[in-house]
C-alpha cells in the first residue's frame, strides 16, 4: 500500500515489513490527511475498541459480574459493580438483574493483550435492553453503516419509522411502530448484509422496502 | 487386484504431455468464496480435477485454556481426504500421509497468519479434499487461505502454490495424477507472492541441483499466474479460467 | 488435526537469542562451530544384537538407535519384483522431558516419511534385492528408529541410523524349492543397501543459516530445509520445516551450503560404509 514512514495508529489490518506497508485483510484503504487506514470488507468478528459502545448477550453468570459474548474473539466480563452501582453483596443471586440471554449495551472499558474486554455501564445509552428486536449483520458491515453511509442508514430510519441503533460490532436494535415495517427493515438489513457493493445499495434497499411497505417515506425527508 | 501396469510415455513426440498441455501450462481452475453459512470463512478451490473444500473458524477463546499459548494463536489445522476422493476407497482414519500433510499446511499458514494479534485464541482450518488429483496439498493450502480472506482473518498475504515436476526428464508445471505417480521428481512450493517469501517447499524423487533451481523459477512463474486469479476471485467472490 | 504448540517447552532466554545473534555475526556460533559445521559424529553398527542390523548414531548430544528387522512377505500387487521398505521413527519419552509416551505423534511421523522417502527416491535400498521368489515371496524390512535423547537436528541423524542399520543388515540364506522357502541361519554377505544417502538440515536464523543445529538453535530458528543427496549429489528429497518463511533466492544459496556440507559427510562417512 505505502512505502516510507508514517505515524498511522495502529490497526491489526496493517502490518509493516522493512519499510513497506501491506494490508492484512481484504479492505478499502482509505487515505486522509497524509495518513491511511484499511477498513476492512469481510470478517464476523469484531475486534474491540476501548471507549466503543456494544450490544452484546449475556452468556455466563460469575461471583461478580456476568461473561458477555460481543462477537470478539475472545468474552467480556462485565462487573456487577459496574451494573448495580455498588457492590456485590454476598450470596446474591445476579441473575435478578441480568440473566443468560439478555442483552446488555456497554461501554468497551479495557483491553489488550493481557486480558479479555472489560466492559462497563456508564451513561444513559448503555444498559439492559428491555424492549424491541436484536439482529446482527457483520460488523465490518456495521461499522460502514455508521461510518461514511449515513445515506443507507438513513433510509432505512425515514422509510420504516423505525428507530435504529446500530453498534460497531455488528448489533442492531430496532424499535418499529408495526410488524410490517420490522419485517420489511429485517429483510432490507438481510440485503444489506449479502450484498457486496454499497453503491447502488441505497437505490436496493429504497425499491425494496417500498414493495414491502407499498408507500415511500414515512417521514417528510428523505 | 491391479497388475503391475506398464509405465505410459509422459511426453509425446510434440513434447505435449498426457492431458495435453505444454510443460509451462497450469491445468484450469475455480475458486469459489463463501460457500458455507456457519463457518466464519470459506472456500472451494479447483485445479484440474482436484477439489478442495476449506472452511475456517476464529479466531476464538481457546478451550482448554491450558493449552493456549500467551502470545499469539493457536492453529488448529486438520488435512482429511474424504473415502470417494480417489480412485479405489480410502480409509476415512487419518492415514500417515494425512498428519504429515496437516502439519506442513500448519506450517504453511503460521508463517502468513499474523498469529501474534489474537494471543490465548485459536484459529480451526478444515480442509476436505473432494476430488483427488494431483496436488492436493497445495489446492488445500490455497483453499485455506482464500477462506482465511473470507473470514476476515489479518494475514501478511495470499498464499498460492504449485507443484513442479520431472516427466520424462522435462521440467513440468502443475502435476497430474500420472505424472505424479510414474514421473521421476514432485516439488511442491508455496508462496506468499507480495513478499517472494517460501512458505511450503518439498521436494520427493530425484533433481540435479541445476534441474532444482530452473524447477524453482518455473515454479515462481506459474504462482504469479494463480496469484492473480486468487486476487479477482477475493474482487468477485468467484471466478473461473479454463 | 494438527495443532501449534510450544512441545519443546524450552524458552531459549531473550539474553541467550542475542548472543546467539550477536556470535552468528561473527561467523560463529555458541558451541564454537563454524556456520557450516557438523558436530561430532559417531556410528557404531551392530549395537542390537538381535536385530538383523542396528546402528547407534550419536550426532553431538542427539542420540538415535536404529534397528531393522527382515521378514518373509508377499510383494504388494503392483510390485511384484520388489521387497518391502517400512520405516518407522519414535520419538520415545525418555528423549526429552516432556515427550509423553503414545503413538507417533506428527513429529515422529513427519521425520519417519522424510527419511523413508530418501531411502526410497534414491533407490539407495535396492527393493530387487530383496525378492526370494518374483510375484511370491519378498523380504519385509522393517526399519525402526529409536530417538534416545532429543538433542537437535533429529533428522539428520535418524537418517545416518537408518542407511547405517540397513548397512549393517545381511540377508539370510535360502533355500528354495519351487513354492517352498526355508531360511537358513547362516548369513549372505548381501545388504540391501546400494549406497548411503544423507539428509543436511539447515536451520535459518534471521538473516543466517546453520548447518546441523543443536536444541537451542533449533528452537529459536525461523524456518529449517531438509535436503537429502546422494554420493553423486543427486537431491533425494526436500523438506521444510517450521512455521516461518524462506525467500524464494534463499533457497539455491542454503542449498549450495548444504551440498558442500553433504560432500564432507560422504567423506567421513567412508570410514564406516568402505566406498561410498
Amino acid at each position: 500500500m505505502a512505502e516510507g514512514d508514517f505515524e498511522i495508529p495502529w490497526s491489526p489490518y496493517i502490518y509493516k515489513e522493512s519499510n513497506r506497508y501491506y494490508a492484512s485483510v481484504v479492505g478499502v484503504v482509505d487515505v486522509k490527511n497524509g495518513t491511511f487506514t484499511v477498513i476492512p470488507l469481510k470478517g464476523s468478528k469484531y475486534w474491540p475498541r476501548v471507549g466503543d459502545t456494544v450490544l452484546g448477550m449475556v452468556e455466563g453468570i460469575e461471583l461478580y459480574g456476568w461473561t458477555v459474548d460481543i462477537r470478539a474473539p475472545y468474552p467480556a466480563y462485565l462487573p456487577a459493580l459496574s451494573l448495580l452501582n455498588r457492590p456485590v453483596t454476598a450470596g446474591e443471586d445476579l441473575r435478578r438483574y441480568l440473566d443468560v440471554g439478555d442483552y446488555i449495551v456497554a461501554k468497551v472499558e479495557v483491553f489488550d493483550r493481557t486480558t479479555n474486554p472489560i466492559l462497563a455501564v456508564r451513561g444513559s445509552d448503555t444498559g439492559k435492553v428491555t424492549d424491541g428486536t436484536v439482529v446482527s449483520v457483520s460488523p465490518s458491515k456495521a461499522s460502514r453503516l455508521i461510518g461514511r453511509n449515513r445515506s443507507l442508514l438513513n433510509t432505512l430510519v425515514s422509510m420504516t419509522g423505525c428507530h435504529l441503533m446500530v453498534y460497531p460490532n455488528g448489533m442492531i436494535h430496532m424499535r418499529c411502530p408495526s410488524s410490517a415495517q420490522e419485517e420489511a427493515i429485517k429483510g432490507a438489513i438481510s440485503l444489506i448484509e449479502q450484498e457486496s457493493r454499497i453503491s447502488d445499495l441505497t437505490e436496493k434497499v429504497r425499491r425494496f422496502i417500498a414493495s414491502k411497505l407499498g408507500e415511500t417515506d414515512v417521514s417528510s425527508s428523505a | 487386484m491391479l497388475a503391475a501396469q506398464l509405465r505410459p510415455r509422459l511426453i509425446d513426440e510434440r513434447g505435449l504431455r498426457t492431458d495435453g498441455r505444454r510443460p509451462d501450462e497450469l491445468r484450469p481452475m475455480r475458486i469459489e468464496l463463501g460457500v458455507l453459512k456457519n463457518a466464519d470463512g470459506s472456500a472451494i478451490f479447483e485445479m484440474g480435477n482436484t477439489k478442495v473444500i476449506a472452511a475456517v473458524y476464529g479466531p476464538k477463546e481457546m478451550h482448554p485454556r491450558h493449552m493456549a499459548l500467551p502470545d499469539r494463536t493457536v492453529l488448529r489445522v486438520r488435512y482429511h481426504m474424504t473415502p470417494f476422493s480417489t480412485d479405489e476407497r480410502k480409509n476415512p482414519a487419518p492415514s500417515r500421509r494425512e498428519i504429515e500433510l496437516s502439519k506442513v499446511i500448519r506450517e504453511a499458514l503460521e508463517s502468513a497468519i499474523l498469529t501474534e494479534l489474537f494471543p490465548r485464541a485459536t484459529i480451526d482450518v478444515f480442509m476436505e479434499v473432494l476430488q483427488a488429483d494431483a496436488g492436493t496439498r497445495l489446492v488445500s493450502l490455497m483453499a485455506a487461505s482464500m477462506a482465511l480472506a473470507d473470514a476476515g482473518i489479518p494475514m501478511r498475504d495470499l498464499i498460492a502454490g504449485v507443484a513442479v515436476g520431472k516427466a520424462d526428464g522435462v521440467l513440468v508445471l502443475d502435476l497430474n495424477e500420472a505424472e505424479d505417480m510414474w514421473g521421476e521428481a514432485d516439488m511442491p512450493i508455496a508462496m506468499m507472492p507480495s513478499l517472494n517469501k517460501v512458505v511450503l517447499f518439498q521436494l520427493n524423487g530425484t533433481m540435479t541441483p541445476e534441474e532444482l533451481r530452473q524447477a524453482l523459477e518455473l515454479a515462481k512463474k506459474g504462482i504469479a499466474e494463480i496469484y492473480q486469479l486468487e486476487k479477482k476471485a477475493i474482487k468477485e467472490k468467484f471466478v473461473e479460467v479454463s | 488435526m494438527s495443532a501449534t504448540s510450544d512441545r519443546l517447552q524450552t524458552i531459549v532466554s531473550n539474553v541467550k537469542k542475542a548472543s546467539i545473534l550477536k556470535a552468528l555475526e561473527r561467523g560463529v556460533r555458541l558451541d564454537n562451530r563454524k556456520p557450516d559445521e557438523y558436530r561430532p559424529l559417531s556410528i557404531t553398527l551392530g549395537y542390537a544384537k538381535k536385530a538383523d542390523g542396528s546402528a547407534l548414531v550419536k550426532l553431538g548430544d542427539t542420540m538415535v538407535l536404529a534397528g531393522t528387522k527382515l521378514e518373509m512377505d508377499e510383494p504388494f500387487p503392483d510390485t511384484p519384483n520388489q521387497g518391502n521398505l517400512m520405516v518407522n521413527v519414535e520419538l520415545l519419552p525418555l528423549a526429552y522431558e516432556t515427550f509423553e509416551p503414545g503413538p507417533p505423534d506428527e513429529n515422529a511421523i513427519e521425520l519417519a516419511r522424510v527419511v523413508d522417502r530418501s531411502l526410497r527416491d534414491s533407490k539407495a535400498v535396492d527393493l530387487s534385492k530383496l525378492v526370494i521368489i518374483p510375484g511370491k515371496k519378498v523380504w519385509s524390512l522393517w526399519v525402526d528408529v529409536y530417538v534416545l535423547d532429543f538433542a537437535g537436528n533429529v533428522m539428520d541423524a535418524s537418517t545416518i541410523a537408518a542407511v547405517a542399520a540397513i548397512y549393517n543388515t545381511k540377508l539370510p540364506k535360502v533355500e528354495v524349492n519351487g513354492e517352498e522357502v526355508k531360511v537358513l541361519t547362516e548369513r549372505t554377505d548381501v545388504t540391501p543397501l546400494a549406497y548411503p544417502v544423507v539428509t543436511l538440515t539447515a536451520a535459518k536464523i534471521g538473516n543466517f543459516v546453520v548447518i546441523d543445529p543443536n536444541l537451542e538453535e533449533e528452537s529459536i530458528a525461523d524456518a529449517k530445509l531438509s535436503i537429502s543427496y546422494t554420493p553423486d549429489m543427486r537431491i533425494v528429497g526436500i523438506q521444510k520445516s517450521l512455521g516461518g518463511a524462506i525467500k524464494l533466492e534463499e533457497i539455491p544459496q542454503i542449498e549450495e551450503v548444504t551440498r558442500k556440507a553433504a560432500s564432507r559427510l560422504f567423506s567421513e562417512l567412508k570410514n564406516t560404509f568402505g566406498v561410498a
